[in-house]
């Protein structure tokens, strides 16, 4: 019996962003589904009612939902090719550290900045802003990608966040690359991979959508 | 090579604990190193520089942060006996997405029990129930979480049981009243000797706690 794999996602989501990679690395075939997350379909409240949002696979009509879970799924399951997380359990484990480090920590003071006023409410979210990568170039260190020589689960959780660098930079008024030129080179080295090219979301339509949702929260 | 396992812990946390319970449904043999939080030691600064927070497991010398990676780490070295995980992998998934929603939201509600008053506590409650309907949703029927056999998500709920009554006398709220299902699945737990020997007694926890917020005010 063929896989049937759906993907309910939001075009801008980093996090939905993160799932498309990880089944195009795998070379799975898979419907898209467009979700309205202002306008909560039927299916996806469905497929995930604990938290309401994108991404969920749905393979074979069972619902996975959390980016990284999802990953994770999609590593176990496919795993005749490409590997997404290492074999050795202690690079396992240092890997969802860092994935989850990503998580924790830079969606939230990316949110942070955006949706700042100007001021010392935006000075503080950049200080933060700029302390995480700050971290994660540390742990970066001369390596080409986190994974090591290739391209592996953190990447493939950071990458993402690229397509809203420019959105972030402009609204917070700073450049990310003066103050982290490591992390901007490394997401240029991550860019040469066709998969991760393909999948980032052109940053001038994120910052319109930056904007809209700046309005939304009455912040223009 | 005999395997080094260290366990830098803090005895009332309930993250600690699901570790505690891990080692033990493995027989793994551990060094327990009791930090205080309050005062961090050189050693936990040098092995969790990031979060600077317990659990951190050393693995022949290797820290493992993060008490859900730890659980899994433990599952996937210590490979021979008591799977922690399913090996189907939707199982896993199912698994993890539970454990992930202990990890987002059960933390969060409880404690506002014990940081919130007035209008605000009653907010907090309404939360704290909420989410532990949903927990009574997903449990179901089944004995435990993980089906037939104590899993995963019951590893990561149980330890906050050991706060129950912390969070019962801060909160006013009677949890057995609320969530009669809950209390049920913590009890059939307890049952387990590893469970029962893992988790710091309720009594002792809410001394401590109750002495840290009244110091606090």
């Amino acid at each position: 019996m063929a896989d049937e794999v759906v993907l309910l996602d939001f075009w801008a989501s980093m996090f939905g962003m993160r799932v498309r990679i990880a089944l195009a690395e795998k070379g799975i075939k898979y419907e898209y589904k467009e979700q309205d997350v202002f306008n909560k379909g039927p299916q996806l409240l469905q497929t995930n009612p604990i938290h309401k949002k994108v991404p969920v696979l749905i393979h074979n009509g069972k619902p996975v939902c959390e980016s990284l879970i999802i990953i994770q799924y999609i590593d176990e399951v496919w795993k005749d090719k490409s590997p997404l997380l290492p074999s050795d359990p202690y690079q396992r484990a240092h890997a969802k550290f860092w994935a989850d480090f990503v998580d924790k920590k830079v969606y939230q003071v990316s949110k942070r900045v955006w949706t700042s006023t100007k001021g010392e409410e935006r000075e503080a979210a950049k200080k933060d802003y700029f302390e995480t990568f700050k971290i994660l170039e540390g742990e970066l260190g001369d390596k080409p990608y986190f994974g090591g020589e290739t391209f592996g689960f953190v990447d493939l959780s950071l990458i993402p966040f690229y397509s809203w660098f420019y959105a972030i930079e402009t609204f917070g008024e700073f450049n990310l690359e003066a103050e982290c030129p490591k992390i901007i080179a490394w997401a240029k080295r991550c860019l040469h991979k066709e998969i991760v090219a393909k999948t980032l979301q052109d940053e001038k339509k994120v910052y319109e959508l930056v904007g809209q949702l700046r309005k939304l929260q009455g912040l223009e | 090579m005999a395997d080094e396992v260290v366990l830098l812990d803090f005895w009332l946390s309930m993250f600690g604990m699901r570790v505690r319970i891990a080692l033990a449904e493995k027989g793994i043999k551990y060094e327990y190193k009791e930090q205080d939080i309050f005062n961090k030691s050189p050693l936990l600064l040098e092995m969790n520089p990031i979060h600077k927070k317990i659990p951190v497991l050393i693995h022949n010398g290797k820290p493992v942060c993060e008490s859900l990676i730890i659980v899994q780490y433990i599952d996937e070295v210590w490979n021979d006996k008591s799977p922690l995980l399913p090996s189907d992998p939707y199982q896993r998934a199912h698994a993890r997405f539970w454990a992930d929603f202990v990890d987002k939201k059960v933390h969060e509600v409880s404690m506002k029990l014990l940081t919130t008053k007035g209008e605000e506590l009653e907010v907090s409650k309404k939360e704290f129930f909420e989410i532990y309907k949903i927990l009574e949703g997903e449990l179901g029927e089944k004995p435990y979480f993980g089906g037939e056999n104590f899993g995963f998500v019951d590893l990561s709920l149980i330890t906050f049981h050991s706060w129950s009554h912390v969070y019962e006398v801060f909160g006013n709220i009677n949890i057995e009243a609320e969530c009669p299902k809950i209390i049920a699945w913590a009890k059939r737990c307890l049952q387990k000797e590893t469970v029962a020997n893992s988790l710091a007694d309720q009594k002792k926890v809410y001394e401590a706690v109750g002495q840290k917020i009244r110091g606090l005010e």
